[in-house]
């Protein structure tokens, strides 16, 4: 026993291949605490971030993303690519090899047969599945032999890899939810808490909303993995106590997620007991300006619809005001600390992706007022609230409860005063706010509000879905019930062109040219102001290693590889 | 609403000569042959000399006026950002120092407080007046016991945040409209920590009143055929007041602390207008680097907490004629 | 009585079926999607799908009668199946949760333990403690230890839990690293040992609770003592002769129950319910916090079924309110 500590305490400084001789389950137990607790471990019926990354301990995708973006197949040999064969030439069908002695946690073999029941089970019309954007142009799915799995689309995909890659769409055992499917999707209880997968642990208990406790699984590919035996997973609290467990009790190995104060992070890792980490995702904390009128003296279902253009948002001279008068810098050291970074885009990862032509890290009060006078619009009536055209710039400004959110709010507001623009801050409970309630007045989606702050991401490396966002008829308005991703109601033809575009479009460096293009015209017509492009701020113990935080995917996508290190 | 509050709460006081001479032991015809003097009078002598009573009186008045007065001394603008000196511990510039934001902690305490003692005081006597007032009924009545303690039933049951919601939903807006933002959310927020915290106050006055309408100076009263309303005024009301008392005293510090609960799910002031149980919520991120920062608002609220409570004390004190007469 | 206990109780039926509706018209009425935790990543037509999925395309009052044929049908059969093993409710669709779509149920079955160790043992510790600080509070009327038990139960009660709770994890958990910040509902008693670690980790969170209902029944205690002891008949006992002890413990404090039962009667359906806000912060994940999560994901089901329980509760335990008003004082009486 002693030998065998001196020896993993030997491997372990030198870091190489630490797990290299190390054996399953000899690392004890490993606990990950996560300040929203996991309903559910099937991703496909709740889409949750909490849920998608508790599943992923058990099941898995045919191929990741690792922390830097780039595919790595898990249950397929290799990525198919066009160069390979795996994708057709003419882009329109992609075929995955499965890796060949792949085995579920219950025995049995792991083939095609599980890949295709898994479109199936997702894109069933009854199922409600939450991740049936990954199907997206999915014909059809055929098991062409037990270990190939050929995926059809019904138009030219460049981007192929949505069905079956990322910790969104993993695969589940077809044996296990053969009478799942549809409406019955939600009545598999047994199921849906303890699907059996081929990931490195298995389900023992699960207390939904509350705690998981996970084994490792013996049938796991690789025999030295997982180093631990066991995972308790708990959910609840705040980010605050999450992270005084792991950086000053140490009492838990992994927490989640800690949105907190950078002082409170770095009071807490005086604690001594563990280090937080971040990564970068394309994650933005951004001010969308409603182009059209909220004005609560329009009748309702025209307020904030396309019908009344917004009094002033629409100036340039404004919004490009608004925008300057912000100090970027200062609101990242006091928001997010090292987990946010300056961004004047909306796309700002992955690196290739992020556009160049714009700067916004200086503060100019000064030249902000300078360019709204030179506009025409400046104060006429004495009480420093400057006019266009006899309409005062006052706004509404709306966003979610929450600290940071908040602070952010009193500085802009304040930043705003100075350059002659009068600020009414709202703040509303995120589950009414980001609710797609209709009857409610206070939805983001119905923007019954001049400007109103939220942060948005995309998932996968690809942003050319989340770039329709800005689509002119994907607006929200009364005919659709308020559904609708175009939040700020931007209309702009150049715009709808080149998304058009981008879609036919292969090819990644051709595909960056116009996602950056369509990045700046969204900015410079005023569709947002980018305030902060965010990161994942996670912490683990010291004497947990292995830990790579990664923003692409379940950021547990690698436990199979952490172990307790020795010795320190 | 505040004034029919204030006049119905004081309605027992009204009555208490009366309630006295129905106490036996003190002769109707004595009180009657001394010379007349004002019963509040009597209650003024007997306040005085309830150390408590005058302690509590004093540092209430101290708290209000500290916080509507201290404005005009303390002139900084609690909203006003100076970021370069944010994070920093008292000093000459800033008695309580500054928040994350540079704001001056002092004056977001009285501005807060404003806030919080005028919320806690309008909402707790909402609900005591309520509470009271069906306890009363319910406990005198053998008619309206039954549907009214089924109503205390049904808002016990009533899950609190849905019914803020549909509240905020419904009622927002037209109020904002009616009264302006401000004085619009300030009504919204009286009634709903009132209308959802008048029910135990109602339990227990309704308890109290239903075993002593059977005591025998209120037999004896409804014998000499005193009406309904007149029993209820002069016998009943004063000898549930203590119970009443002890509900205003935990009901403001309820109120103080629902406020804080409401502004920090959303539902209750803009972001940018501090309260004291706003200040606390905030400042517990920041315990161990700042302790302070939860210190003031803390001892605010238990300040003006004991402070009522010592001036219930001495209230119920004043106004029991069994004391008085000592 | 009798009598009286059971026109109650037939009656509580309406009443509560009422209660039901009541509050399901409410939770229809708020503003609140059970798809807002969801991502902005999913788009909205796949919310809509879901939606749907849930069943909430159907009609109000259709959903309405569901919920009771669940609630009231379905789910007494699966109780007797469990306990008799037959099958009756096999086949028959539960009350489901939104969230995790299982049943109910099963969960609030699972939540029962740690909200009765947590809250329960609260209430049991703040009774014993409450009662007799407020009888001799009262007695002994502005004595120091009057003095003291005033100021320490006001203070504890304008403190409100999401501070306390903090404070003393930041005391005896990060600085002293005595007990467990966080509270382990895995955590199986089975030996002594075993039972030390339940106790530590319950300390706190029972400490913090304590401290608010003591601050609260010591205070009805107090107040209503100090009404009775001015008494006429506290008078008479004592001419008569009787102890101090008998008149004090007897004879004033079998009088002054009344407000203390009620507010007795009206925290139990309470300890059920959980505390929420103690629950978070310690991460007991009890009930209360149940109620809390389910309510910010709009997990109808579950907030419909989790409020008419408590309403049981609370309708139940009013009457047992009102049953021991007559025992304490016979004079009250209901027919």
């Amino acid at each position: 026993m002693k030998i065998k500590t001196l020896l993993l305490g030997a491997i372990a400084s030198t870091a190489m291949a630490p797990m290299a001789f190390a054996e399953r389950g000899s690392d004890g137990n490993v606990s990950i605490i996560y300040w929203q607790a996991p309903s559910i471990l099937n991703p496909f019926l709740s889409g949750g971030t909490k849920d998608v990354e508790s599943a992923s301990l058990v099941i898995e995708p045919l191929a990741r993303y690792d922390q830097d973006g780039n595919m790595v197949p898990y249950l397929a040999s290799e990525i198919p690519t066009v160069e390979n064969g795996g994708v057709s030439e003419d882009l329109t069908s992609i075929t995955w090899k499965i890796a060949p002695g792949i085995t579920w946690s219950d025995g049995s073999p792991f083939t095609s047969a599980d890949v295709k029941f898994t479109a199936d089970y997702c894109m069933h019309p009854e199922g409600g599945c939450a991740q049936v954007t990954k199907f997206e142009g999915v014909t059809s799915v055929e098991a062409v032999d037990d270990l190939t799995v050929k995926v059809t689309f019904d138009k030219p995909t460049p981007f192929p890899y949505g069905p079956f890659v990322g910790g969104e769409s993993p695969i589940i055992q077809a044996a296990q939810f053969a009478d799942c499917l549809g409406a019955k999707a939600p009545e598999c209880t047994d199921q849906n808490f303890n699907p059996i997968g081929t990931g490195p642990f298995v389900v023992t208990e699960f207390k939904p909303n509350d705690v998981i406790t996970f084994a490792a699984n013996d049938n796991y590919r690789d025999p030295a993995k997982p180093a631990f035996a066991s995972v308790t997973f708990k959910g609840g609290g705040d980010a605050t106590a999450a992270g005084r467990a792991v950086m000053e009790t140490g009492e838990f190995d992994y927490a989640w997620n800690l949105q907190l104060a950078p002082e409170v992070i770095a009071q807490m890792q005086e604690g001594g007991k563990g280090t937080p980490v971040a990564g970068f995702g394309p994650l933005v904390e951004r001010i969308m300006l409603n182009q059209t009128n909220p004005s609560p003296d329009l009748p309702e279902g025209e307020r904030s619809t396309a019908a009344h253009p917004h009094p002033f948002l629409q100036d340039p001279a404004v919004y490009k005001a608004m925008s300057m008068a912000i100090d970027r810098p200062l609101l990242v050291e006091i928001g997010y600390g090292q987990a946010g970074k300056v961004t004047c885009n909306w796309v700002p990862a992955p690196a290739a992706f992020n556009s160049t032509s714009m700067t916004c890290d200086t503060q100019d009060i000064a030249g902000a007022n300078a360019l709204l006078d030179e506009a025409g619009i400046v104060d006429t009536n004495g009480d420093g609230i400057r006019e266009k055209d006899g309409v005062p710039l006052k706004v509404v400004y709306q966003t979610s409860t929450n600290a940071v959110r908040q602070d952010f709010q009193a500085l802009i507001k304040e930043w705003w005063s100075q350059i002659g623009i009068e600020t009414e801050l709202r703040n509303i409970n995120a589950s009414v706010f980001f609710g797609g309630d209709p009857g409610s007045p206070d939805t983001f989606q119905k923007f019954y509000a001049d400007v109103e702050m939220y942060a948005n991401t995309f998932n996968g490396t690809d942003p050319q879905s989340y770039l329709g966002n800005g689509l002119c008829d994907k607006a929200p308005k009364p005919e659709s019930q308020w559904q609708g991703e175009n939040i700020s109601r931007f209309c702009n033809e150049e715009f709808d062109a080149l998304h058009a575009k981008l879609a036919e479009t292969a090819g990644l460096e051709a595909r960056a040219e116009i996602a950056k293009q369509l990045n700046d015209i969204m900015v410079q017509n005023g569709g947002m102001i980018p305030l902060v492009h965010r990161g994942r701020l996670s912490a683990h113990a010291n004497t947990l290693g292995g830990v790579v935080l990664n923003v692409w995917d379940s950021e547990l996508w690698n436990i199979a590889d952490w172990y307790r290190k020795t010795g320190s | 609403m505040t004034d029919t509050d204030k006049s119905d709460t004081l309605i027992p006081d009204e009555g208490l000569a009366a309630a006295s001479t129905a106490v036996p032991g003190a002769g109707a015809m004595e009180e009657l042959a001394t010379p007349p003097r004002s019963q509040w009078r009597d209650v003024w002598d007997q306040f005085k000399t309830h150390k408590g009573a005058m302690v509590g009186a004093i540092l209430f008045l101290f708290i209000v006026a500290g916080v509507y007065l201290g404005p005009y001394l303390w002139s900084i603008d609690p909203t006003q950002i100076d970021i370069r000196s944010r994070n920093q511990g008292p000093s000459w510039a800033h008695p309580f120092g500054t928040d994350q934001l540079g704001r001056d902690i002092l004056a977001r305490m009285m501005s807060g407080g404003q806030t919080s003692v005028s919320v806690g005081i309008t909402a707790m006597l909402l609900a005591l007046f309520l509470g009271s007032f069906i306890g009363v009924l319910a406990g005198f009545f053998k008619r309206l016991d039954g549907p009214l303690m089924r109503l205390t039933d049904l808002f016990l049951a009533l899950p609190l945040l849905p019914l803020l919601l549909v509240m905020m939903l419904l009622f927002r807006e037209p109020l904002s409209a009616a009264f302006g933002l401000e004085r619009g959310i300030f009504i919204l927020i009286v009634c709903a920590i009132g209308i959802t915290s008048w029910m135990p106050t109602a339990r227990i006055v309704r308890g109290d009143v239903l075993a002593i309408k059977e005591r025998e100076f209120v037999l004896a009263a409804r014998s000499i055929g005193t009406s309904n309303s007149q029993i209820i005024t002069r016998h009943i009301l004063p000898n549930v007041l203590s119970p009443i008392m002890v509900s205003a005293t935990l009901g403001i510090a309820t109120a103080i602390i629902t406020e804080s609960a409401l502004s920090f799910l959303g539902l209750g002031f803009p972001p940018d207008f501090p309260t004291w149980g706003r200040l606390l919520f905030d400042g517990v991120d920041y315990l161990q680097q700042y302790p302070e920062r939860v210190f003031w608002p803390g001892l605010a609220i238990s300040l003006t907490v004991l402070s009522v409570n010592y001036l219930g004390d001495g209230l119920r004190d004043a106004l029991d004629p069994r004391i008085r007469g000592r | 009585m009798l009598n009286f206990t059971i026109r109650r109780l037939v009656l509580a039926v309406p009443t509560l079926l009422f209660i039901s509706l009541v509050i399901f018209l409410l939770l229809e009425l708020a503003p609140g999607d059970p798809m807002a935790q969801v991502p902005l990543t999913v788009p909205p037509e796949v919310k809509e799908k879901m939606r749907e999925a849930l069943g909430l395309g159907q009609p109000m009052h259709i959903r309405f009668w569901k919920w009771i044929v669940q609630f009231f049908w379905i789910e007494p059969q699966v109780l007797i199946d469990h306990m008799f093993g037959t099958t009756f409710s096999e086949g028959d669709l539960r009350v489901i949760s939104w969230q995790t779509r299982s049943p109910v149920m099963d969960i609030v079955v699972q939540r029962i333990p740690q909200t009765l160790w947590v809250v329960g043992t609260a209430y049991v510790v703040a009774i014993l403690i409450a009662l007799p600080i407020g009888i001799y509070s009262a007695y002994r009327q502005y004595s120091w230890f009057d003095q003291m038990g005033t100021f320490v139960s006001m203070v504890g009660f304008s403190v409100p839990p999401f501070f306390s709770g903090v404070l003393v994890i930041v005391i005896f958990s990060v600085q002293l690293g005595w007990f467990p910040s966080i509270y382990d509902t895995t955590h199986v008693v089975n030996s002594w040992d075993s039972f030390v670690v339940q106790l530590k980790q319950m300390i706190m969170p029972v400490m913090v609770l304590a401290l608010q209902i003591t601050a609260q029944l010591s205070r009805f205690m107090r107040a209503s003592m100090l009404d009775n002891l001015n008494q006429d008949y506290v008078r008479t006992a004592r001419a008569k002769g009787l102890s101090e002890y008998t008149v004090v413990m007897v004879h004033v404090l079998r009088n002054s129950m009344i407000p203390v039962v009620t507010v007795i009667a009206l925290g139990i359906p309470a300890i059920f319910g959980g505390a929420i806000i103690t629950e978070q912060v310690f991460k007991v994940n009890g009930i209360g916090q149940l109620l809390i999560g389910a309510i910010q994901a709009n997990d109808l089901p579950m907030v419909q079924t989790l409020t008419f329980i408590f309403a049981v509760l609370i309708v139940l335990f009013n009457l047992i309110a009102d049953v021991l008003y007559g025992i304490l004082d016979p004079r009250i009486r209901y027919d």
